[in-house]
C-alpha cells in the first residue's frame, strides 16, 4: 500500500473523510474499489477495531418479526425469531462464513466407514440457562421432538433419513437409513437448538447454552437479552452486555434508525437504496453473496412444461444480467437455472453459464409446436421482493422471442398457499441450504414435499443417492455435476439471480464479517459483533 | 320516561345489535380469507403431515358456527383465549396493545382537537382574508399528502437532520413519562397533521352556516362584537357537527393508525392486528375488529346524544 493512501485510509478510519471519498481517491489512484474497501478494513483493524470490546448495549433493528412469532425453535422461520435463537441457543455443530463445521455442543463428529453411522461426542460441563448441565441426553431429547410425526417442526424433513438415534456415555449416535456423508451440516440447522429435555416441556421458554438470557420478549416490537456470566465460550462470543433487537419490517424506518444511530446494525437493506445509504460517513453497506435465489418455477409434468422446448425457450429468453442489475441493482450474481452457485462446497464453475439468446429461444419456442396460446406466470410481490418488476422484464424479453408469455398478478396474502406449489407457474424464492445434497433433498428428489417443480427423475435420484453415500470429494463433485447439468438442461427452474445478504452497519460496531449462509452474519451479528465505543 | 332518556335507550341499544351484527360479519370475513391458519404459520415450509398436525391441535376442524359462539361466549366473560400462532393470552398481550393505541391517541387528540376547534375559530373570524387562507392552505396541504410520506419527511428532518426526537416510537413501561413523549413525538405531529383540516374545516363550515342565520342578524344589528357573537351565539349551535367530525376524528386516531404504528414500529393494535390477520389467527382477528367497532360504535354514539343534548328543540319537547 502505498504511503499516500496508507495517509487517507487512517484519515478515513479518524472520521475525516468519508469512505467514498476514500474510494473514489484510490480509484484516482488506479485501485479497485474491492482493494480500496479491504485496505480500509486493514487501517481499521491497525487502528484498534479489530480488538473485541466487552460492555456496553449492542441494538439491532431487524425485517422480519411479528407479534405472532414465538421462541420454539421448532416454529422459527424467519428473520428476528431467529436472530432470537441464536442469541439464547446453541446447535450441536455449526457453518462457519468460510463452509467448514464449526463445533458447538458437539466437540467432534466421526462417520462409520460407509456414512451410515454418526457418532458426536458432546462438551461435558456446559450449563444451560436455567442452571442445569447440558447433556447427550438433552441432544437426543431434542432431535426426538424435531423428528416426531406429529411435531410441527419446519426440521421434520432433515430428520426424515435418521433411523434411529442414542446415547451411550457422551456421545450422541445417528444411525442413518441411507450414508450420506454431509449429516453434520444437516444438524447445523437452526431448528435444532439443544434445549433442556428437548424442549418437550415448554418449547418456548427460551433456555439454552447460548451467550445471552431472554429478559424482554415482546413478540413484533422487541427482544431485549442479557449476557450469561456463565456462558462457555466467551472468548469468541457475546461481547456485548446487552443486546435489543427492534422489530422494524418498514424499509425506510429500518434505515433511518441506522442513520439517526439508534442502532447498530439493519437486515434487509433495500437494494434501491443501498448505494445512496453506503454515502452516509458513519456507516457502510455490508453485501454477502448467499445461497439465496430468485426463481420462476414450472411444473415439468404439466403442458405446456412438460414440453423440454418450451422449458428452453423461456430459460434462453430471460435477460439475466438485466434482472441482476435493474432488480438486485447488483447485490446478486447470475443465476444458471440450477439451485446451486459458488457458495456450496463441491460446486463445478465448469458448467457452461446459460447465455440470453433471443434467436434460441425463438428456435426452441418453433421447435416445441406450442400452439401460441398464453404462458401464464403468476406472480406478487411477496414471492420475492421486485418479483413484479421482474416478471415485467421477463414478459418484454419473452415477446421480442415471439413467447406469448402473460402475467398474472396475485395478492402477496395466501401466496404460499394458493399459488406457490399448486399453480403451474409462478415466481418463487428460495434460501438455499448449507449443502447441495440437502438443497436437491428439500425440493428435486422425486418425493420431496416441496419438489415445486414437479421434478420426477428416477436416474436423478439415484445419483443423489450416490452422492449422498460417497465420501471421496472429487467424485461426489463429478455426480453433482453431472445433476446440475441435468437440472440446468431439462429441469423446471428457471433461475435468473441469486441474492445477496445486504446489511446495513454503523461504524461504531465491530466484528463483523461476511457470511453468506444467512442474512446478518448468518443471524449471528449480535452475538459475534461488539461496540466500539462501549 | 323522558323522552330524552328515552332516545338515549334507544341509541345504546341500536349500538349493542350494531356491534353484535359486526362480529358477525368479522367472523365471516375471517372465514374468506384464503388459507388457513396452520397454512400461514408454516408458509413455506408446510409439509402435509405437519400442517394436518397443526390443523389438528389448534382445533381448526371444529365447524365454524360452534368456534364463533364458543369465542362469543369467552368474549363476554372477559376470557378472549388464547393466541392459535403463538399461544398468548389474547387479553393480556391486546391490553398491552390497547393501552399503547390509546396514550399515542390521547396525545394526537389533546394537540389537535383544541388546536383544530381554535383554528376552525380564527378562520371565521378571519373570513376570505389572509389568515383563513393560510389555515385552509396549510391544513389541507397535509391532510392531501399521505401519512407515511410525512413520517418519512419528518422523520428525515426532525429525527436524522436535526437529531430532536427519535425516529423509533417503541415504548415500554419502564420509561418515564418524558421519555415517552419524547418517542412518540414524531407520530403525534404526524397525526395532528393528518386530522388536522378535517376538524377545522368542519368547525369553519358549521360556524359559517349559523352565522347566516337571522338571529345572528339581529345579534349584529343590536351593534353585537364579531367575536361575541361567534363565541356566544354561533358556537352553541353549531356544537353538534363539530362533535361528530371530532368523535370521528378520535375514531380514526384509535382504529386507523396503521400505516403510523408501521412507519414508527409502534406498539399498538394496528399492527398487531395486520400480523395475525395475515396468520389468520381467528380469535385476534376477531377480538381487534369487536374492539374497533366498539370504539367506532361508542364514539358515534357519544357524538350522537351530545348532539342530542346540544339541541334545544329535544332538549324542551313540548
Amino acid at each position: 500500500m502505498n504511503d499516500q493512501l496508507k495517509f487517507l485510509s487512517s484519515k478515513v478510519t479518524k472520521g475525516l473523510m468519508t469512505r467514498r471519498e476514500f474510494v473514489g481517491r484510490a480509484a484516482a489512484l488506479g485501485v479497485t474499489a474491492a482493494v480500496a474497501n479491504t485496505m480500509l478494513s486493514d487501517a481499521a483493524k491497525a487502528d484498534g477495531h479489530a480488538t473485541p470490546k466487552r460492555g456496553g448495549m449492542l441494538r439491532v433493528a431487524s425485517d422480519g418479526g411479528e407479534s405472532t412469532n414465538t421462541q420454539d425453535p421448532a416454529l422459527t422461520a424467519s428473520e428476528v425469531p431467529l436472530n432470537n435463537l441464536r442469541a439464547w441457543g446453541e446447535t450441536l455443530v455449526e457453518v462457519t462464513e468460510n463452509g467448514e463445521i464449526d463445533y458447538r455442543m458437539a466437540e467432534s463428529v466421526e462417520a462409520s466407514a460407509d456414512a451410515k453411522q454418526w457418532v458426536f461426542k458432546i462438551r461435558k460441563g456446559i450449563p444451560f440457562s436455567n442452571g442445569k448441565d447440558m447433556t447427550a441426553e438433552d441432544v437426543l431429547k431434542t432431535m426426538e421432538r424435531h423428528s416426531n410425526e406429529d411435531s410441527q417442526s419446519g426440521a421434520l424433513g432433515i430428520m426424515k433419513g435418521i433411523a434411529g438415534m442414542k446415547v451411550d456415555g457422551d456421545n450422541f449416535i445417528v444411525d442413518l437409513e441411507t450414508a450420506n456423508a454431509d449429516l453434520p451440516f444437516l444438524m447445523a440447522d437452526y431448528h435444532l437448538m439443544i434445549q433442556p429435555n428437548g424442549g418437550m416441556d415448554d418449547p418456548g421458554a427460551a433456555i439454552g447454552t447460548g451467550a445471552y438470557t431472554l429478559e424482554i420478549d415482546e413478540p413484533g416490537v422487541r427482544h431485549a437479552f442479557k449476557r450469561r456470566e456463565d456462558y462457555w465460550d466467551s472468548e469468541n462470543r457475546g461481547w456485548a452486555d446487552e443486546i435489543e433487537q427492534l422489530v422494524l419490517n418498514d424499509a425506510t424506518a429500518r434505515t433511518a434508525a441506522l442513520q439517526s444511530g439508534q442502532v447498530h446494525a439493519i437486515n434487509r437493506v433495500d437494494p434501491k437504496v443501498a448505494a445512496l445509504l453506503d454515502r452516509a460517513p458513519n456507516l457502510s453497506v455490508q453485501s454477502a453473496s448467499g445461497r439465496g435465489h430468485y426463481v420462476f418455477i414450472a411444473h415439468v409434468d404439466t403442458a405446456p412444461f412438460d414440453n423440454n422446448d418450451v422449458m428452453l425457450a423461456l430459460k434462453y429468453a430471460i435477460n439475466r444480467q438485466e434482472m441482476v442489475d435493474k432488480i438486485l441493482r447488483g447485490f446478486g450474481s447470475l443465476g444458471n437455472d440450477m439451485p446451486i452457485n459458488s457458495s456450496y462446497p463441491l460446486f463445478d464453475d465448469t458448467i457452461p453459464q446459460r447465455e440470453f439468446s433471443i434467436e434460441k429461444a425463438k428456435e426452441h419456442y418453433a421447435k416445441s409446436g406450442h400452439d401460441g396460446s398464453p404462458i401464464v406466470l403468476r406472480v406478487a410481490d411477496g414471492a420475492f421482493p421486485g418479483a413484479v418488476d421482474a416478471a415485467a422484464l421477463f414478459q418484454q424479453t419473452a415477446q421480442a422471442a415471439g413467447i406469448p408469455l402473460e402475467i398474472k398478478r396475485e395478492p402477496n396474502d395466501g401466496y404460499w398457499s394458493e399459488v406457490w406449489n399448486v399453480q403451474p407457474f409462478c415466481a418463487s424464492y428460495w434460501g438455499g441450504r448449507p449443502v447441495q445434497d440437502q438443497m436437491y433433498s428439500t425440493a428435486y428428489l422425486s418425493t420431496a414435499d416441496w419438489n415445486d417443480t414437479r421434478w420426477k427423475r428416477p436416474e436423478f435420484d439415484t445419483m443423489l443417492n450416490a452422492a449422498k453415500a460417497e465420501l471421496d470429494n472429487g467424485k461426489r463433485k463429478e455426480i453433482y455435476s453431472q445433476m446440475g447439468r441435468m437440472l440446468n438442461e431439462e429441469g423446471g427452474l428457471i433461475l435468473p439471480m441469486f441474492n445477496d445478504f445486504v446489511s446495513g452497519v454503523s461504524n461504531n460496531l465491530g466484528g463483523w464479517v461476511t457470511d453468506g449462509n444467512g442474512g446478518m452474519m448468518n443471524n449471528k451479528a449480535m452475538i459475534r459483533c461488539w461496540v466500539n465505543d462501549a | 320516561m323522558h323522552p330524552i332518556a328515552k332516545l338515549i335507550v334507544q341509541r345504546v341499544s341500536l349500538g349493542l345489535m350494531l356491534l353484535f351484527a359486526a362480529s358477525i360479519l368479522i367472523f365471516g370475513g375471517t372465514m374468506m380469507l384464503p388459507g388457513d391458519v396452520a397454512q400461514q404459520i408454516l408458509g413455506q415450509s408446510a409439509t402435509p403431515e405437519s400442517l394436518a398436525n397443526l390443523r389438528e391441535s389448534l382445533g381448526l376442524n371444529d365447524p365454524p358456527v360452534a368456534r364463533y359462539f364458543q369465542w362469543l361466549g369467552g368474549f363476554l366473560t372477559g376470557d378472549l383465549g388464547t393466541a392459535l400462532t403463538n399461544g398468548r393470552d389474547i387479553a393480556e398481550s391486546l391490553g398491552f396493545r390497547l393501552k399503547n393505541t390509546l396514550f399515542l391517541a390521547f396525545w394526537a387528540a389533546v394537540i389537535s382537537v383544541p388546536l383544530a376547534i381554535f383554528l376552525g375559530l380564527l378562520a371565521v373570524r378571519y373570513k376570505d382574508r389572509w389568515p383563513d387562507k393560510v389555515i385552509s392552505a396549510v391544513t389541507l396541504t397535509t391532510i392531501s399528502i399521505p401519512e407515511f410520506m410525512i413520517g418519512y419527511v419528518l422523520i428525515y428532518w426532525v429525527s436524522i437532520k436535526w437529531g430532536m426526537f427519535s425516529s423509533v416510537a417503541i415504548i415500554n413501561d419502564g420509561m418515564s413519562l418524558a421519555e415517552k413523549l419524547n418517542a412518540i413525538a414524531i407520530p403525534v405531529m404526524v397525526l395532528t397533521l393528518v386530522v388536522l383540516a378535517h376538524m377545522m374545516r368542519m368547525t369553519r363550515a358549521a360556524i359559517l352556516n349559523v352565522m347566516q342565520s337571522a338571529y345572528i342578524e339581529t345579534a349584529e344589528l343590536k351593534g353585537m362584537g364579531m367575536l361575541k357573537i361567534i363565541a356566544k351565539h354561533a358556537f352553541p349551535n353549531a356544537i353538534a357537527p363539530i362533535v361528530n367530525v371530532v368523535m370521528i376524528n378520535l375514531a380514526y386516531l384509535v382504529v386507523g393508525v396503521v400505516v403510523v404504528e408501521v412507519v414508527f414500529a409502534y406498539p399498538g393494535m394496528g399492527q398487531y392486528l395486520v400480523d395475525h390477520v395475515s396468520k389468520r389467527d381467528v380469535p385476534v382477528v376477531q377480538a381487534c375488529g369487536l374492539i374497533f367497532a366498539a370504539v367506532y360504535i361508542g364514539l358515534n354514539l357519544i357524538a350522537d346524544i351530545v348532539s342530542i343534548l346540544a339541541n334545544p328543540r329535544l332538549r324542551h319537547p313540548k
